[in-house]
């Protein structure tokens, strides 16, 4: 494909159906407890498995990446406001990186 | 948390759920803005210009999906080449638009679920997934609107002026975003022994998946799905929630 806004178009419209037909699938709530177990803990597995182990390596050094998550951790146990444990998380890869 | 009929869930009003929305958006837009400026910076790379980069990443806002879009472009992919390796790239959304399906109140009006499709990325879904009750839609709209902002600023400069931001600046910025993921995940496991145990050994799965032969070739594109699929899949089988009408609130 040449035209670049032709394929973005595309491209465009794939990943929005994919994020629109489950919607539309289940219009009703499901009633089998198990599926609704398994979406209840979904999000919990999926940001999980997300965060770790990529946190360590997102900064390009283990060791920042490393206190990110440690700091980050302490965050959000301590007080879990959103905004508090991102700016912390970002807090200790800059002294980290500071002292390295 | 008191059980609302209506359809914004919970004691706030819309208006202070679009607020709150905004800013909880922050932290997404702040760590967005640094990871979307090498998205910019890549799009100019194969010779993409800035409103080209800044309408895909308005229209598709996925960071791996993009990157896959542009080595698609650049490579002269064909159509179905584009279709299935965008579906394969970005299936994870599947998961998680029918996780928050069930989410919406039954008498949602049709047109909120056309636009709330828009909004699934891993970072608005995992906020929109962690209020108590039934998801208003308009807190995930506010997400979005500052969320979006940040990536498709963040995208268009990195075509336009390429690499400024000083690397201790995109390096602090771009954990924001697992730093929220955190905040997400670690209060309610603070709360529930069975939580704390899942985020555990999904973590501790994670690792060994990006480490052990074999398994760390699978693309972590795909590490989130089939952990997730087994993961909640068996603590589903393990330990089945009680969702039933009553007490909806404990979904939460």
């Amino acid at each position: 494909m040449k035209n670049v806004y032709l394929s973005l178009l595309i491209m465009c419209l794939t990943v929005y159906a994919i994020r629109l037909l489950p919607f539309l699938i289940f219009r009703k709530e499901i009633t089998n407890r198990w599926v609704r177990s398994f979406l209840y803990y979904v999000p919990y597995v999926t940001l999980a498995v997300m965060t770790f182990p990529a946190i360590l390596t997102a900064t390009g050094s283990v060791a920042c990446g490393a206190a990110a998550l440690i700091a980050g951790l302490i965050a959000a146990v301590v007080s879990g406001d959103l905004f508090i444990v991102a700016i912390t998380c970002c807090a200790a890869v800059f002294l980290t990186g500071l002292v390295l | 948390m008191e059980r609302s009929a209506a359809t914004n869930a919970g004691s706030l009003t819309r208006g202070q759920w679009i607020t709150k929305g905004l800013r909880d958006g922050f932290p997404i837009c702040m760590g967005y803005f640094a990871v979307s400026f090498a998205l910019g910076i890549a799009a100019r790379a194969i010779g993409m210009n800035a409103l080209q980069a800044g309408l895909m990443s308005a229209g598709m806002v996925a960071s791996a999906g993009e990157f896959a879009a542009l080595v698609l472009i650049s490579s002269g992919a064909g159509v179905i080449e584009m279709i299935t390796t965008c579906i394969v790239v970005n299936l994870r959304y599947f998961l998680m638009s029918c996780s928050l399906s069930q989410k919406l109140h039954p008498d949602l009006p049709l047109r909120h679920r056309f636009f709330l499709a828009y909004c699934i990325t891993d970072e608005i879904f995992g906020l929109s997934a962690a209020v108590d009750g039934w998801l208003e839609p308009f807190y995930t709209y506010a997400i979005t609107l500052v969320s979006v902002f940040g990536w498709t600023t963040g995208t268009v400069l990195g075509v336009l002026v390429g690499n400024i931001l000083p690397a201790w600046a995109v390096n602090a910025l771009s954990v924001a975003l697992y730093g929220m993921f955190l905040a997400i995940i670690i209060p309610p496991a603070k709360k529930d022994p069975f939580i704390a145990g899942l985020v555990a050994v999904s973590m501790l799965a994670s690792g060994l998946f990006s480490v052990l032969p074999l398994l760390r070739e699978i693309s972590s594109g795909f590490r989130v799905i089939i952990l997730t699929l087994a993961i909640a899949g068996a603590a589903a089988f393990i330990h089945p929630v009680d969702l039933s009408e009553d007490n909806k609130e404990s979904a939460s």
